[in-house]
């Protein structure tokens, strides 16, 4: 169980091998990578910046891997964040979760970004083509996505 | 006590300030009395906050409703929702 926060870029394959290395318990990995949307026309965007609150931001994160790791049986999860000034097309967030089935693994990686995106304290500004920067509001569909976890699974107290 | 006050994204930008350390007032209880008495602080202090039910915060690193008391906190934040991932 391995949380990172970091300005360097990561490589999803060279990630899951050291994640990995030594099981023979895995039967299942999954990995979800989010990436800078360039957009397009007046929504075009030629940066994003990724602010963050130090000291809060891991233990955010170590806290909702937690979660998941009462949820479902994972061998192995890694969360890697990337902050500061990023291109579109660049890595912005990496989730792996490993598990010897591949449901646990595909429903852990889904719970962790859901929560991650609502709960790991983090801010994207966009510069803009016309040299506009703006703040990313909050989408009310993200805080839906973390909200069935509620419905599907209780969190134990 | 003196308290750590914290600010991210565009509350920081409108207060001018990412961090201060404050001694809170005897009647400041909670953190939607601490955004009150903030507010009463200067100009930026009452833009930065004109729309406080869309601002969160955290008390020593964890989030907190607006209710949440702040006797014993080392650290407040005060910060937009969050938008990472």
């Amino acid at each position: 169980m391995v949380v990172r926060v970091e300005r360097e870029d990561f490589d999803v394959g060279v990630e899951v091998a050291r994640l990995t290395a030594g099981h023979t318990d895995i039967g299942a990995i999954v990995t979800f990578s989010g990436t800078v949307r360039g957009g397009s026309g007046t929504d075009a965007i030629t940066a994003m910046t990724l602010e963050h609150y130090p000291g809060m931001t891991e233990a955010e994160l170590a806290r909702v891997e937690a979660e998941a790791v009462k949820r479902w049986p994972l061998q192995a999860s890694l969360i890697v964040h990337r902050i500061g000034t990023l291109k579109p097309g660049d890595n912005i967030v990496l989730v792996v979760t490993a598990s010897a089935h591949r449901q646990a693994a595909f429903a852990a990686a889904e719970f962790l970004m859901d929560y991650l995106k609502t709960r790991a304290p983090f801010w994207k500004k966009e510069m803009r083509g016309d040299g506009q920067a703006r703040w990313v509001a909050a989408r009310e569909y993200d805080r839906e996505a973390a909200g069935r976890w509620e419905e599907v699974l209780p969190p134990r107290s | 006590m003196p308290v750590k006050i914290l600010y991210f994204a565009w509350v920081r930008e409108k207060t001018g300030k990412a961090e201060e350390i404050l001694d809170l007032p005897a009647h400041v209880t909670t953190v939607a009395e601490l955004m009150v008495w903030l507010k009463s602080r200067g100009p930026e202090y009452a833009e930065a906050f004109v729309r406080e039910d869309v601002i969160r915060v955290a008390v020593d690193r964890n989030h907190v409703k607006s209710t949440a008391a702040v006797a014993g906190a080392r650290e407040i934040a005060f910060f937009p929702p969050v938008t990472g991932g």
